[in-house]
C-alpha cells in the first residue's frame, strides 16, 4: 500500500496542475486524507482507477461545514493622549480587543476507496475529499458516477440530505425523502417542519406546537406555507 | 436551492452520453401490445418491508426497472449526531435487524479506530463467534425466503427458522434480546459468557452441519430450483465491482473479496477458513455461495469455541461516562452477513458525533438491481431481487 504521499506525487506526475492537497486526520485512526480541486476531480478518479487500481468506491458521504462565526481577541498597539505629570503626551499602549469574523461555510463529500485487485495490502481506504465554494448557490461538485458506478446512489442520497449537486450525474433525483420535498435534512442548521398535524397521534407539545402553527397560519394567511412536512 | 434539479427526470439519452458510464443498452420494445408499467410493491409479498420497483414491461419481458426507496427513512445519522456515541448503539441494531450483533460490532470497530482502544482477548472471541452465529441465522433465512418466494411456501424457511430459533435463544440468554441485542461496546462486550452457555453453543454448533447437510440435500438438486435460478439475473464480475456490490452478491460473480481476509479484522486471521466463490454470478450460484458460507460459518465457530480464553470482556481503561474521542475521523469495516458494513465517524472532540455515516450494503448492493432484471420475465424480478438479500432497515436508515 502506497502513503498518501506517494499517492500524492504520482498524481501530480498523471494529471498536471492537478491541486491535491493532504488533509492530515489528528485521530489515532491515520487515516490521512486527499483533497481535490473539484475542477481536476474527474481526471483524477479515472487516474486512481486505471492507474493506480483503486476500483473500489466503498463509500461516498457528505459533511456539511457551516458558517462558523471566530470569537478572537487580538492584541493591538494605539495611540493614546494622556496626562502625565501635567503635560499631555501621546503614549502607546496594547490594548486586547475582541473581533468577530465569520469563516465561510461548506458542503463537503468524502469517498472512501480500496482497491479490489490489490486487495492483499488494502486494511485501510484512501480517503478523498472536495469542497463546494458555498453552502447556498454554488454546492456543486463533479460526480465521480462515470468512473465508479457505486457512486450513483451514494450521490442521490447526498443531494437529498445535503444538497450538492452533482453535475454530470445521469440521474440525480432525491433517494429517501419525497419528491416534492424542499430541504435537505441533514444540514446542520435544519429546521425541523412545526406542522404535525398530519401526525397520526399528535399530543402534548406535538399539539401545542400545531396549534401554535394554525395561529400563526390563520394570521399570515392561507397563502403562507410554514414548514415543509405537512400539506402534501 | 433549485427546484428544478427536483424534476430531472431519467433520460436515457443522457446517460448514454456519460462516457465510461456503466450502463446496459436501453431495451427497445418490440411493439406489440404496448408497453406496460407496474409498480411492484411498496407492499407487494416478496419485498421484505417496504420498497418498490417501478417497472416497464413489454410483454413479460422487463424493460426498464426503477428502485424507490425511502418508506423506512428516519434518518438514522441525523439521530446519532444528537445523542452520544454509546446513545446510538441500540440504534444500530434497528438497521438490519436479522443481524444486530454485526452492526454492533461494525460500529464497535469504527469506534475503536477513532480512538485507538484495545479489545480484550476474550471479547475479541466472543464477537467472532455471535458474529458467525449471526451469519448462520442470516443466511439460512435468506435461503428460505428465496425459496419461499419461488413459491415452496413455507416449508423450508420453516427448516431454516428452527435453526435460527436455537440461535436467537443463544442470543437471548447471553444479551436478553433475541434480535435487539445491543451487546457489543467500544472496547469489549457488555457481559461475560457463563461456562453454561458456552456449553450450550457448542451443542447448538454440534447440530449444525446436519442441518446444513439436511437443508442442501433437500434443495441443491430440487429440478424447479434449477430450472428457476440457473442462468436468471446474471451479473458480470466487472460491473460488481464497479458498482461497490459486496458479499455473497460479489463473491457469486467469481470475484474473491472478504472482508474477513482482506483486513482480518478482529482476530479472523487466526482462523482457517476458505472463501467459496461462483462461476456464473445466476441466482443459483448465490444460492450455493450462501450454502457454502453456513459450512465456512461452522468451522470458524468451531474453532473459536474451542479456543476461547478466559480473561476481561472489556478493556480496563474503557471509559462508559464522559465519553470524548479526540478530535478526527475513522472509517471502520466489517465483512456482514450481507457486504461491507462500514461506518465513518468524525469527532469534533465532544460527546456526540459531528458526523455519523452508516455504509449500508443492503442499499449499494440494489444499485445492480436493474442491471440484473433487464431482459428477464417479471416472474424472475422477484428471484433476483431476493437473491440480493436486502433488509429495508438497513435500506433506508
Amino acid at each position: 500500500m502506497k502513503t498518501v504521499e506517494e499517492i500524492k506525487a504520482a498524481i501530480e506526475a498523471a494529471v498536471p496542475g492537478a491541486g491535491v492537497e493532504i488533509v492530515v486526520n489528528p485521530s489515532v485512526s491515520g487515516q490521512h486524507s486527499l483533497r481535490l480541486t473539484p475542477s481536476h476531480a474527474l481526471e483524477v478518479a479515472k487516474f486512481l482507477r486505471d492507474g493506480l487500481e483503486f476500483d473500489y468506491l466503498s463509500n461516498v458521504t457528505g459533511v456539511d461545514w457551516p458558517d462558523k462565526e471566530i470569537t478572537e481577541k487580538v492584541k493591538v498597539k494605539r495611540e493614546v493622549i494622556k496626562t502625565v505629570d501635567g503635560v499631555e503626551q501621546t503614549v502607546e499602549e496594547t490594548v486586547e480587543e475582541t473581533r468577530k469574523r465569520v469563516e465561510p461555510g461548506c458542503l463537503e463529500a468524502v469517498y472512501h476507496l480500496y482497491s479490489m485487485a490489490l486487495k492483499s495490502a488494502a486494511a485501510e481506504p484512501l480517503v478523498l475529499r472536495m469542497r463546494t465554494v458555498n453552502r447556498k448557490e454554488q454546492a456543486e461538485l463533479p460526480s465521480l458516477t462515470p468512473v465508479w458506478r457505486s457512486a450513483e446512489f451514494q450521490e442521490r442520497e447526498i443531494w437529498d440530505l445535503y444538497g450538492i449537486v452533482f453535475t454530470g450525474h445521469p440521474d440525480l433525483r432525491r433517494l429517501l425523502m419525497w419528491d416534492g420535498f424542499k430541504d435537505h435534512p441533514m444540514r446542520r442548521d435544519y429546521v425541523e417542519p412545526d406542522d404535525f398535524e398530519y401526525e397520526p397521534t399528535a399530543h402534548d407539545d406535538v399539539l401545542k406546537r400545531a396549534e401554535a402553527h394554525r395561529a400563526a397560519h390563520a394570521t399570515a394567511g392561507a397563502a403562507g406555507q410554514v414548514g415543509t412536512g405537512g400539506e402534501q | 436551492m433549485t427546484d428544478a434539479k427536483l424534476d430531472f427526470e431519467f433520460d436515457a439519452a443522457v446517460s448514454a452520453k456519460q462516457e465510461g458510464w456503466n450502463r446496459p443498452p436501453e431495451i427497445e420494445p418490440s411493439g406489440e401490445g404496448g408497453v406496460l408499467e407496474l409498480a411492484m410493491g411498496p407492499h407487494h409479498p416478496s419485498t421484505h418491508g417496504v420498497f418498490r420497483m417501478d417497472v416497464a414491461l413489454d410483454g413479460e419481458r422487463v424493460i426498464r426497472l426503477k428502485p424507490v426507496f425511502g418508506y423506512l427513512h428516519r434518518n438514522h445519522e441525523k439521530l446519532a449526531e444528537g445523542m452520544s456515541y454509546l446513545g446510538s448503539m441500540p440504534f444500530t441494531d434497528r438497521l438490519d435487524y436479522i443481524c444486530s450483533l454485526t452492526n454492533n460490532w461494525a460500529y464497535a470497530l469504527a469506534v475503536e479506530k477513532l480512538t485507538g482502544q484495545e479489545v480484550p482477548e476474550r471479547a475479541e472471541y466472543l464477537r467472532v463467534i455471535l458474529g458467525e452465529l449471526t451469519r448462520v441465522v442470516n443466511h439460512a433465512s435468506s435461503i428460505g425466503f428465496l425459496i419461499q418466494e419461488m413459491g415452496a411456501s413455507g416449508t423450508p424457511l420453516m427448516y431454516a427458522f428452527r435453526e435460527r430459533e436455537k440461535i436467537l435463544d443463544l442470543f437471548e440468554e447471553l444479551t436478553g434480546a433475541r434480535m435487539m441485542c445491543n451487546y457489543m461496546r467500544f472496547g469489549g462486550c457488555r457481559v461475560d459468557a457463563s461456562a453454561a452457555w458456552l456449553e450450550a453453543t457448542r451443542k447448538v454448533v454440534a447440530g449444525l452441519p446436519g442441518f446444513v447437510d439436511e437443508f442442501e440435500q433437500l434443495l441443491r438438486s430440487n429440478e424447479i430450483l434449477m430450472a428457476r435460478t440457473q442462468g436468471v439475473g446474471i451479473l458480470r464480475p466487472d460491473l460488481a465491482v464497479n458498482a461497490g456490490v459486496t458479499g455473497p452478491l460479489l463473491r457469486a460473480s467469481g470475484v474473491n473479496y472478504d472482508i474477513r481476509k482482506v483486513d482480518g479484522y478482529g482476530i479472523y486471521n487466526r482462523f482457517k477458513f476458505r472463501v467459496p466463490l461462483g462461476d456464473h454470478g445466476d441466482v443459483y450460484d448465490r444460492f450455493m455461495i450462501r450454502m457454502l458460507e453456513l459450512r465456512e460459518s461452522i468451522k470458524i465457530l468451531e474453532q473459536a469455541l474451542k479456543e476461547i480464553p478466559a480473561g476481561p470482556v472489556m478493556d480496563a481503561k474503557a471509559k462508559i461516562r464522559g465519553f470524548r474521542p479526540k478530535a478526527g475521523e475513522a472509517y471502520g469495516r466489517i465483512e456482514a452477513p450481507k457486504g461491507e458494513l462500514g461506518f465513518y465517524l468524525i469527532s469534533d472532540g465532544g460527546p456526540n458525533p459531528y458526523r455519523y455515516r452508516v455504509r449500508p450494503p443492503s442499499l449499494i448492493n440494489l444499485t445492480i438491481l436493474e442491471d440484473m432484471c433487464l431482459g428477464q420475465n417479471v416472474a424472475d424480478v422477484v428471484l433476483i431481487f431476493g437473491s440480493v438479500d436486502i433488509v429495508l432497515g438497513e435500506v433506508d436508515r
